[in-house]
């Protein structure tokens, strides 16, 4: 019988920032983006935007339990029975979620306030469940751990950029500063008879908001558009 | 060279390049168009799109002359220099003080929503490559009619980028809309900017600025501009009668105040085979239906005379037609060809809901009672849905039908 070596097939050792694994970073930002291309997460791109400071506050938790999560399924991928392997990565999501909601109350807690539910929500944001069963399932932990990073940082980039317009046409700050003047006292713009735009506060304008930024992408960059 | 001569050789020169549709657009505008027919002709009908909407306008003409006169009769009547008139060729509402009270704050009302609308949809014809639609001509002269006097020009500006670009151009321009352009224009305004198209103050021009000199410090009486759905909302007492009502000498948006001469602009669409009659009339009969069952309601004294819904719900049933702006939407909006369904059992589902949900949404929605626009809106969203239903049943009757011959 012929002697069976043991041949490792080691592979090549990757860079830890290779090409293929900065895409994998950059790619969600524009044009694998969570929100415009994909449209996922979009509830609670509607629910939070009226304001930057939540905004950001989501992006930040978001991008932290899908770095860490994707990190923890990736570990675990193999010994995860595939059976049960949804109600795994809801665990883990909710173990990630209530950490921060914890954290949250404790050293922000008029902001945990103003984000009431939503933060509890992230556990049903598409955008977690899919990275876990997309990506971290099959991939190891670093490319994981950029995978998670980049989708949620693309999720909040669009999350900044909804909230940006819509802080400022609706309420005429941003962060809560008056940039545009004061409404009562009729400083600034307002002294011109400007007023700000309540629509925008509304949940309608976040969609509208989310679709012009959409058409804009694909109209600078052809290859998005679908056929049908 | 004349005119028509020099655009004709404008366009010549400019054919093929992308500024062409702004020039074929001002020379369709203003005379017939030199192309004729180049593979063989079928069917000629004059009745072109541009003649539809010519139709429509001619309609629309007497309420905004009306609007025009009854703007400055509301302000100088709130201000005190003249009487309230009784008949409808009363001196003190024809006068020329009226009439260039009028001008001077409905003209630009007009002129903005022409100008800032053509211009997007000149922007987007030469953008994307096509001919200008002539689909804005009513549009545009349906939105200084249907907002309040006092509407400062940019929020009009703005809201009408809005309509044109989100209501009509994103879904490919005039004929592919699903949302009626005008009232997305004025939906917008009103969750935009709640205080200029609600409340006492903005149906009467200078009642805010009385308002804010009274803030000021000065000793004057304010004005209150209350529109009849307003004071019924409040549950106050209505001081015009029926017959003002119907004539259309009470405060409210600039075209939408005289019920005759929207009866009048009905006739005229009806005559014309432009507008619908199926629609007008399904609509009038779901006002009716919806306001006798809540006259029912408050006969059977199911709710008493302290609810918040009472003043509206006692309200005759009739008198929903003459009020607010129902009469206006139901002629004018609710039959626009492109967002009303197509089929006629289709129209009569789609005009009788948007009447019956005006009523609805007027007595239990008193933050803001004007309930024909949310009406319009939603039945547009649905109109496809109607349709389908209603072919499917047609397709439905005929299997039936062509079952029974052949077993």
């Amino acid at each position: 019988m012929a002697e069976v070596t043991e041949q490792k097939v080691k592979e090549p050792k990757e860079p830890l920032f290779s090409k293929k694994n900065k895409k994998l970073l950059t790619d969600p930002l524009a044009d694998n983006n969570p929100i415009t291309i994909q449209v996922l997460g979009i509830c609670s791109a509607l629910a939070i935007t009226a304001q930057l400071k939540p905004s950001i506050v989501m992006a930040i938790s978001v991008i932290f339990v899908l770095g860490v999560g994707n990190v923890v399924i990736s570990l675990m991928r193999n010994i995860i029975p595939s059976k049960i392997r949804i109600i795994v990565q809801l665990v883990v999501v909710a173990a990630l979620v209530i950490i921060v909601d914890q954290v949250l109350k404790a050293f922000a807690y008029t902001l945990s306030k103003e984000l009431s539910v939503f933060i509890g929500l992230i556990i049903t944001n598409c955008i977690i469940m899919g990275r876990f069963e997309a990506f971290a399932l099959g991939n190891g932990p670093w490319k994981s751990f950029l995978d998670g990073v980049g989708n949620a940082a693309g999720y909040g980039l669009l999350l900044v950029i909804v909230a940006f317009f819509r802080e400022l046409l609706g309420s005429g700050t941003l962060f809560g500063i008056k940039v545009l003047g004061d409404p009562i006292e009729k400083t600034g713009l307002y002294a011109f008879g400007y007023e700000n735009n309540g629509f925008m506060v509304l949940a309608p304008m976040a969609l509208i908001t989310v679709g012009v930024i959409i058409w804009v992408q694909r109209s600078k960059n052809k290859a998005l558009i679908e056929d049908h | 060279m004349s005119l028509k001569d020099k655009l004709h050789s404008l366009k010549l020169k400019y054919k093929g390049k992308k500024m062409a549709p702004a020039f074929n657009a001002i020379h369709t505008f203003l005379y017939l168009p030199n192309e004729i027919t180049h593979s063989g002709a079928h069917v000629r009908g004059a009745d072109d799109l541009k003649r539809t909407m010519n139709t429509v306008i001619m309609a629309l003409l007497p309420c905004l002359i009306f609007g025009m006169f009854n703007a400055g009769y509301q302000h100088h009547l709130a201000i005190g220099e003249i009487t309230a008139v009784d008949g409808f060729f009363g001196s003190a509402f024809w006068s020329i003080d009226n009439l260039v009270v009028g001008l001077w704050k409905v003209l630009p009302l007009v002129v903005i929503s022409y100008g800032v609308g053509l211009a997007v949809e000149f922007l987007f014809a030469v953008i994307k490559g096509h001919e200008v639609e002539e689909g804005y001509l009513v549009t545009g002269m349906l939105v200084p009619l249907i907002v309040p006097v006092d509407t400062p020009l940019w929020m009009l500006a703005v809201a009408v980028v809005f309509g044109v670009v989100i209501g009509k151009e994103v879904f490919g321009g005039t004929g592919m809309n699903i949302l009626n352009p005008a009232l997305t224009i004025r939906a917008f305004l009103f969750f935009a900017y709640p205080t200029w198209m609600s409340g006492d103050k903005v149906w009467v021009h200078g009642a805010v600025e009385r308002a804010n000199e009274i803030a000021g410090g000065a000793q004057l009486d304010a004005i209150s501009g209350e529109t009849v759905l307003g004071a019924l909302a409040q549950g106050k007492q209505v001081a015009y009668s029926a017959s003002d009502m119907f004539l259309g000498f009470i405060p409210g948006s600039v075209g939408e105040t005289s019920a005759l001469l929207i009866l009048l602009g009905a006739l005229f669409l009806v005559f014309t085979k432009i507008g619908s009659w199926r629609i007008m009339l399904s609509a009038v009969l779901g006002a009716l239906v919806m306001g006798l069952i809540f006259n029912g309601v408050v006969s059977a004294e199911w709710i008493g005379t302290g609810s918040k819904f009472y003043s509206l719900m006692s309200t005759e049933f009739w008198h929903h037609l003459i009020i607010g702006g129902f009469a206006f939407g139901v002629v004018f909006m609710a039959t626009d060809p492109v967002t009303a369904s197509q089929t006629n059992k289709g129209k009569w589902i789609y005009g009788f809901l948007i009447g019956f949900i005006s009523i609805l949404i007027r007595v239990f929605n008193p933050a803001y009672p004007e309930g024909v626009m949310l009406a319009i809106l939603l039945m547009n969203v649905f109109a496809p849905t109607v349709d389908h239903y209603v072919v499917q049943g047609n397709i439905k009757k005929r299997m039936k039908r062509l079952k029974v011959k052949t077993a």
